[in-house]
C-alpha cells in the first residue's frame, strides 16, 4: 500500500545522538521511572530547602521559567536546581537502577505483561502524584495536559488517520462538557440555578464515571451531524460542514437560557481530581491505540489513502467512518466533562475559534497518524504555553513561529505513522545492549 | 415591504465584505489548492494599513502639505493599502507556503492558522490594546427612497466591492496573467512545462487575494469605524464557509455565496433574535452542503483535492 502522505525518513539523525545513547544504553523504561520517582521524592523532601539555599523564590513551578524569564539573575540559580533536583537523581537513578529494573522487567514480561503494564503506569501515577503535590497550579496544569492529550488523540483519529479535517472537536467537547455538567450540578449539589441536589451528593463520586459516559455518549450522537454528511462528501466541504457544526453547538448552547446561556455554567462539583483524570486518560490512550492498530484502524488509513480501493477491498467504509467519528466524539466529550470539572466553569465562548485552532495546533505539532505524536504535542504544546506565560503577549509570536517551522521541516508533524506498542516500549533493555525497536512504521504490518 | 428593503440594502453591504474576502479564499484555493487561513488577519491588517495611510493623507492635507479632496484620498487609501497589503500576502506566501508547497495541505493550513496568530500579536504588540478609530473619510449624505434610507457610503460600498470583483473576473478572463493562472488551476503538474513561471503566478495569486481582502478591510472600516486586532477571526472563517459554499475555486460562486451569506445573516436577525442568527445561518449552510455536497458552482471531487 503506498502511503500518499509524505513520510519523514528515520526517527532523529543519529551522530550526535550516539553519546547520550552510550550512557542510556540498557536502562529500561522502568529504571527511568525509578530515577524519575527519586528525582521527585528530592524535591517534595528538599526542594524548599534547596531553593532557600540556591536564593530562589521558591521551587521551580514549572522548570523555573515562570520566574527565570523575567529575572536573569536567577538562572543560574535555577539550572543549578534543575540539575541537582531533576537531572541528577533521574540519570543516577536510571543507571544506577538498571540491573534490578531490568530483572523486574524481564520477570514480569516473559510472565505477566499485563501487571508489568500495570506497573509502569503506577509508577507514572506516582511520579505525577508527587510532582503535582508540589503546587496547586502544577496541579492544574498536569490535568489540563492530560485532558488535551485526550482531545488531541481522539482529533488524531479522524484527522490523522481517517485523514479528513474536522473543525469540529470544540463542538464535541462542548457537548460533553455540557452534559457532563448537567448531570452533576442538577443531581449532586445545591446550586441557585437548579435548586437542591436530588441525589446526595455521597453519592456523586460514585456516579461521575457514568456522567463521564453520558458526556460521551452526548458528543456522540451530536457527531452523527458530521458523520453522515462525510458518507457524500469529504475534504473541505467536510470540513465547513464540521466548522458549521461547532458554531451551531456554540450559537445554541449561547441561546438556551436554562444552561446558562452566554454567562455559562459554574459550580461543578470538585470530583475531576487527578487519579480520575490520569485513569480517563490511561483508557483513553489505551482504548484508541487498540482501536488504530486494529484491522479497523487499518480500515481507517485505507480510507484516507483511497476510499474507492478500500470499498473494493471489502471495507465498509461508511461503517468505517461512521465508527471513527462516534469513537472520537466519545472521547472529545469525555474530555470535556473532565474540562468543565477540572475548571469548575464552562461558557460557551470556551469552545469556540481558538479552542480548535489550539487542538488542530496540538495534533498537527505532534504528528499524524501516531499516538506517540498525539502525547507528545499535547504536552509540549501545553507545557511550552505554560512555561512562556512570563513572555506575555510575545508567547504568541514564539510559539506560532515554532510551529510554522516545525511544518516546514516536518510537514507531517514531530512524530508521525508510527505505531505504538506498550510492550515494546516497557521491554527490558539489556538483551545485547541494544534498544528493541518494534515501534515501525503503521504501514509496515 | 420597507423593512424588507432596508434590510436588503444592509445585506448586500454586508455581503460586500464577505464576497471580498472569500474571492481571495478561492483564488488561492483554485490555483495551489490550500486554504489560506492567515486571509482573515490579512484582511485586519489592510484595514490598519488603510487607516494609517489615511490618517497620514489626512495628516498632510491638515498640516496644508497635500490638500486633496475627499473622494481623492479615499481611493488613494484604497489603492495605497492594496498594494502594500498585496506585498503582505506575497511576503506570507514566499515565507508560509513555498515551502510547504508538496506538504500535506493540513500542514499549509496550520501554518496559516500560525501566521494569522502572529499577525494579531504583533498588531497588538506594535499599537497596543486600545482600539484605532478608522477616520471619516466622506462626508455621510442620507438619501431617503420610498422609506428606505440609503447613505452614499452604503452605495459605494457595494460598488467598489462589485466593481472590484467584475474587474478581477475581467482580468482573469482577459489577460495573459489571468489565463496563466486558469491553466495553474486547471492542471498544476502540466503548466510549468509550459513555460508558465508557477512562483509568480502563485505570488500574483496572493497578490490579487489580499489586496481585495485589503479593500473589504478599508471598506468595513468606513461602515463600521472601530478596528481591533481580532476582527479578521470571524470574518475570515465565515468568509471560507462562503467560498467553500460557493463551490471549489469559482470566483463567481465566492462572490455570490459571499452576498448570500450575508444575506442570510441579515435577515434571521431581521426575523429571530439576533442571538440565534449564527445557529440558524450555519443550520441552513449544513443544509445546502447535505444537498449541494460540492457548493454552488463546485464540481465533485478529483484525485487532487485531498487534505
Amino acid at each position: 500500500m503506498e502511503p500518499h502522505l509524505h513520510r519523514p525518513s528515520g526517527a532523529l539523525g543519529g551522530g550526535r545522538r550516539d553519546r547520550a545513547a552510550d550512557f542510556a544504553r540498557g536502562v529500561p523504561l522502568l529504571g527511568w521511572l525509578f530515577g524519575a520517582l527519586l528525582a521527585v521524592l528530592l524535591e517534595s523532601f528538599f526542594g524548599r530547602d534547596l531553593a532557600d539555599f540556591l536564593d530562589l523564590p521558591r521551587v521551580p513551578v514549572l522548570f523555573g521559567f515562570e520566574y527565570a524569564l523575567n529575572k536573569p539573575r536567577l538562572i543560574p540559580g535555577t539550572l543549578a536546581f534543575l540539575f541537582l533536583v531533576y537531572a541528577l537523581p533521574l540519570l543516577l537513578g536510571a543507571r544506577l537502577l538498571r540491573g534490578p529494573a531490568n530483572r523486574i522487567a524481564r520477570l514480569l514480561a516473559a510472565r505477566a505483561p499485563g501487571v508489568a503494564l500495570l506497573l509502569h503506569l503506577a509508577f507514572l501515577y506516582g511520579i505525577l502524584h508527587l510532582w503535582t503535590e508540589v503546587s496547586d497550579y502544577r496541579l492544574i496544569v498536569a490535568k489540563i495536559t492530560l485532558i488535551a492529550v485526550m482531545l488531541t488523540l481522539s482529533l488524531n483519529v479522524v484527522n490523522g488517520f481517517m485523514g479528513e479535517f474536522s473543525c469540529s472537536h470544540p463542538g464535541f467537547m462542548a457537548l460533553g462538557a455540557y452534559a457532563g455538567s448537567l448531570v452533576t450540578i442538577v443531581g449532586f449539589t445545591n446550586s441557585a440555578m437548579f435548586g437542591a441536589a436530588l441525589l446526595p451528593p455521597a453519592l456523586g463520586p460514585v456516579f461521575f464515571p457514568l456522567a463521564l459516559l453520558l458526556g460521551g455518549a452526548v458528543a456522540a450522537v451530536g457527531a452523527l451531524a458530521v458523520a453522515i454528511p462525510s458518507f457524500r462528501t469529504r475534504g473541505d466541504y467536510l470540513a465547513i460542514i464540521s466548522l458549521a457544526f461547532t458554531f451551531i453547538v456554540k450559537s445554541l448552547i449561547e441561546n438556551l437560557e436554562i444552561v446558562g446561556g452566554p454567562r455559562g455554567l459554574r459550580g461543578q462539583p470538585d470530583w475531576a481530581n487527578l487519579p480520575v483524570v490520569f485513569v480517563c486518560t490511561v483508557i483513553c490512550v489505551a482504548m484508541i491505540n487498540q482501536f488504530v492498530r486494529s484491522i479497523y484502524g487499518l480500515g481507517l488509513n485505507a480510507v484516507r489513502d483511497n476510499e474507492m480501493a478500500a470499498e473494493a477491498m471489502t471495507i465498509n467504509t461508511r461503517r468505517t467512518k461512521m465508527v471513527a467519528f462516534l469513537f472520537a466524539a466519545f472521547w472529545a466529550g469525555v474530555a470535556g466533562v473532565l474540562f468543565a470539572h477540572v475548571l469548575r466553569y464552562v461558557n460557551p465562548g470556551t469552545f469556540g475559534l481558538q479552542q480548535l485552532a489550539e487542538v488542530l495546533a496540538m495534533m498537527y505539532f505532534g504528528g499524524l497518524n501516531s499516538v506517540v505524536g498525539s502525547i507528545v504535542g499535547a504536552v509540549s504544546i501545553n507545557l511550552l504555553s505554560e512555561m512562556l506565560r512570563p513572555l506575555e503577549i510575545w508567547k504568541w509570536i514564539f510559539i506560532p513561529l515554532l510551529l510554522i517551522l516545525v511544518m516546514i521541516f516536518r510537514p507531517t508533524g514531530l512524530i508521525a505513522f508510527r505505531e505504538f506498542d506498550p510492550l515494546a516500549w516497557i521491554a527490558p533493555r539489556d538483551g545485547n545492549g541494544s534498544r528493541e525497536r518494534r515501534e515501525n512504521s503503521g504501514e509496515g504490518k | 415591504m420597507t423593512v424588507f428593503l432596508q434590510n436588503l440594502v444592509n445585506a448586500l453591504q454586508w455581503g460586500s465584505f464577505y464576497a471580498l474576502i472569500a474571492i481571495g479564499y478561492s483564488m488561492v484555493y483554485s490555483i495551489l489548492m490550500l486554504f489560506n487561513f492567515a486571509h482573515g488577519d490579512v484582511f485586519m491588517t489592510g484595514a490598519y494599513i488603510g487607516c494609517g495611510i489615511a490618517m497620514l493623507l489626512l495628516g498632510l492635507g491638515a498640516a496644508g502639505l497635500l490638500v486633496l479632496p475627499g473622494w481623492l484620498v479615499l481611493g488613494l487609501t484604497i489603492l495605497l493599502a492594496m498594494i502594500v497589503t498585496a506585498g503582505l500576502g506575497m511576503f506570507i506566501e514566499r515565507v508560509g507556503y513555498r515551502p510547504l508547497r508538496e506538504a500535506p495541505r493540513a500542514s499549509a493550513a496550520i501554518t496559516g492558522l500560525m501566521i494569522g496568530i502572529i499577525l494579531e500579536t504583533g498588531n497588538l504588540i506594535l499599537l497596543g490594546a486600545q482600539r484605532v478609530k478608522f477616520p471619516a473619510l466622506i462626508q455621510p449624505v442620507t438619501f431617503e427612497l420610498g422609506g428606505v434610507f440609503l447613505t452614499n457610503q452604503k452605495i459605494m460600498i457595494v460598488v467598489v466591492a462589485l466593481g472590484l470583483a467584475l474587474a478581477l473576473h475581467q482580468f482573469i478572463r482577459r489577460t495573459r496573467w489571468g489565463m496563466a493562472m486558469r491553466a495553474m488551476a486547471f492542471d498544476y503538474a502540466v503548466v510549468p512545462l509550459m513555460g508558465v513561471p508557477i512562483n509568480r503566478i502563485a505570488a500574483l495569486t496572493f497578490a490579487l487575494g489580499s489586496g481585495l481582502a485589503a479593500a473589504a478591510g478599508i471598506l468595513f472600516g468606513m461602515a463600521y469605524p472601530v478596528l481591533d486586532p481580532y476582527m479578521g477571526i470571524v470574518f475570515g472563517w465565515k468568509s471560507f464557509v462562503a467560498a467553500i459554499l460557493g463551490g471549489r475555486g469559482s470566483i463567481l460562486g465566492a462572490t455570490l455565496a459571499g452576498f448570500l451569506l450575508g444575506f442570510i445573516e441579515i435577515f434571521v436577525a431581521m426575523v429571530f433574535p439576533s442571538t440565534l442568527r449564527d445557529f440558524i445561518a450555519y443550520s441552513i449552510i449544513l443544509l445546502i452542503l447535505v444537498f449541494r455536497p460540492y457548493g454552488l458552482f463546485g464540481e465533485p471531487y478529483s484525485v487532487r483535492l485531498r487534505l
